[in-house]
């Protein structure tokens, strides 16, 4: 299981990836957005997206959870 | 003179034009957003009117909320700073129809040098050179590879509505056309409301050199020197300097001339920058675009000519004469500005967070034009610039010198910031020799 986390403070811009789809190495997850920087979150690692934490338009504190896959 | 002025703008710039107003006796009136309530800027102001939440959308970019401000306080001016709604046609003009003062150029000649397909084209009319590149819209990928193929790679595509950096990209063959096509393409749409894009002849190795203009009250349109703004990561300015060390007597010349011929072709007025990139292997330049407001990197202009920039925007827009004589301006020693911004010092990524520390170098030479203090917080909403520190030498090698020891002198603690990064750039045998280029930034962080 690997979960991905939220590098720093950032306002979801977009979700790319879907709740149960397979996802590989290197995929964009997430865009963020954080002082006019779009910030792409990548998956660590292959497998099925089980969780996704973050919705649009969300903040995310540095450290938080925004998916997990198995 | 004005009485009042509203700045439609935050940080170090509403901070930096506040501090102007007050000294001339201008009534300077601050509007906020709620994630900025704690700023030096708001507490400097003579007034201060919370206009929306964080968002920029629902605040500075709102112009129904800021002329609602400006009526609620009766200011008779308004200055928008750079960004936001500062280069908004449209704002200018309903700042005007309220009977406003607008601190800034005809809504025209915004309009006019906004687009920038446009703005080349009629640049070329006017006698100035630009690069070869597409005088209309590119609207398919298929019609930016036929453009490219005859412009002839390596092309820039950018946003001709757009500013930032965004969605610009450097292409230098057909394989990776139509992903960058389509990436400036979406960025260009969400950022800017306009798909329009346009490609350019990019020109490798080449120096961002820019001049300072003042179109006066009276019609005519002066040359304040050059900034070279070479040192970019992700095509943003990290900084900057005056003179150019790339530049030398001749082409300066023509490019003070060029940027003349630019400001009067669109009827100029107030103070505005025009791009250029220098072809430093063929001694020439090519003009890039114009930004019609008071650019960032304005200080070092003001510290090697001594000319408050903003007194004369807000002398100009109120009619009158500017306070020196425009036959005598003569550039002293060199000056140097470094962007502090809130974020790593080597992959560059934002690093919002709280202040906790916040102590500014000081001594000869050096002066900071900071948005933040101690206890404020840096949030995700706006730009990453925290403060400008900028030096002035009696030459190049000192201004250097003053620069190292003011970076090693600057203590902020809480959000990351490029600090260590500016330590590395002035140490580096490339900036330090002036024989630089707009990849610097690419070699010294590979």
């Amino acid at each position: 299981m690997a979960e991905v986390r939220a590098e720093m403070v950032a306002n979801v811009w977009k979700v790319v990836a879907a709740e149960g789809a397979e996802v590989s190495d290197g995929d964009t997850l997430v865009i963020l957005e954080s002082m006019k920087m779009e910030i792409p979150v990548l998956a660590e690692g292959s497998g099925t997206l089980t969780r996704l934490h973050v919705a649009e338009g969300d903040v995310v504190q540095e450290g938080d959870l925004i998916a997990v896959i198995e | 003179m004005l009485n009042s002025v509203l700045v439609a703008n935050r940080g170090e710039i509403a901070r930096r034009v506040i501090t102007t107003a007050r000294r001339l006796g201008i009534r300077a009136v601050a509007v906020y957003s709620e994630a900025d309530e704690g700023l030096p800027f708001v507490a400097e102001a003579d007034e201060a009117v919370l206009i929306g939440p964080p968002p920029p959308a629902q605040s500075y970019l709102d112009s129904g909320a800021v002329l609602a401000a400006a009526r609620r306080t009766g200011a008779a001016a308004i200055h928008p700073g750079y960004g936001f709604l500062s280069e908004n046609p449209q704002f200018a003009r309903q700042v005007l129809a309220e009977g406003l003062t607008w601190v800034g150029p005809p809504p025209r000649a915004i309009e006019r040098m906004g687009d920038k397909i446009n703005a080349r084209n009629l640049m070329a009319q006017a006698g100035v050179p630009v690069a070869e590149g597409t005088a209309e819209p590119v609207t398919s990928a298929d019609a930016a590879l036929a453009e490219a193929a005859r412009i002839g790679y390596p092309v820039m595509v950018k946003a001709a509505a757009g500013g930032g950096g965004i969605g610009m990209s450097v292409v230098r063959d057909a394989g990776g056309l139509r992903a960058a096509f389509e990436t400036a393409r979406t960025r260009a749409e969400r950022f800017f409301g306009d798909p329009a894009i346009l490609l350019e002849r990019y020109i490798e190795r080449a120096r961002h050199v820019e001049v300072q203009i003042l179109g006066l009250a009276d019609g005519r349109v002066i040359a304040l020197g050059e900034r070279d703004c070479s040192v970019q990561r992700r095509h943003q300015k990290v900084a900057e300097e005056t003179p150019s060390p790339g530049v030398d007597a001749t082409l300066r010349g023509r490019m003070l001339a060029a940027a003349v011929q630019a400001g009067a072709a669109v009827g100029y007025r107030n103070a505005g920058t025009v791009e250029c990139l220098v072809d430093g292997a063929a001694g020439d330049f090519v003009f890039l675009e114009m930004n019609t407001r008071l650019q960032v990197e304005h200080p070092v202009t003001e510290l090697v000519t001594g000319i408050d920039l903003v007194e004369q925007q807000f002398r100009i827009a109120a009619g009158e004469d500017v306070s020196f004589d425009e036959a005598a301006v003569q550039p002293h020693g060199h000056a140097l500005e470094l962007r502090v911004y809130a974020e790593d010092p080597v992959r560059f990524l934002p690093s919002p967070g709280t202040i906790t520390q916040w102590e500014e170098p000081a001594g000869a030479g050096v002066r900071v034009d900071a948005g933040y203090a101690a206890g404020n917080p840096v949030t995700p909403f706006y730009d990453p610039l925290l403060a400008k520190l900028c030096v002035h030498g009696p030459d190049r090698d000192e201004a250097l010198a003053r620069a190292r020891e003011a970076v090693a002198a600057f203590r902020i603690t809480g959000p990351r910031t490029n600090l260590p990064f500016h330590a590395d750039l002035l140490a580096s045998r490339e900036f330090s020799s002036g024989d630089y280029d707009t990849s610097i930034i690419a070699r010294l962080r590979p």
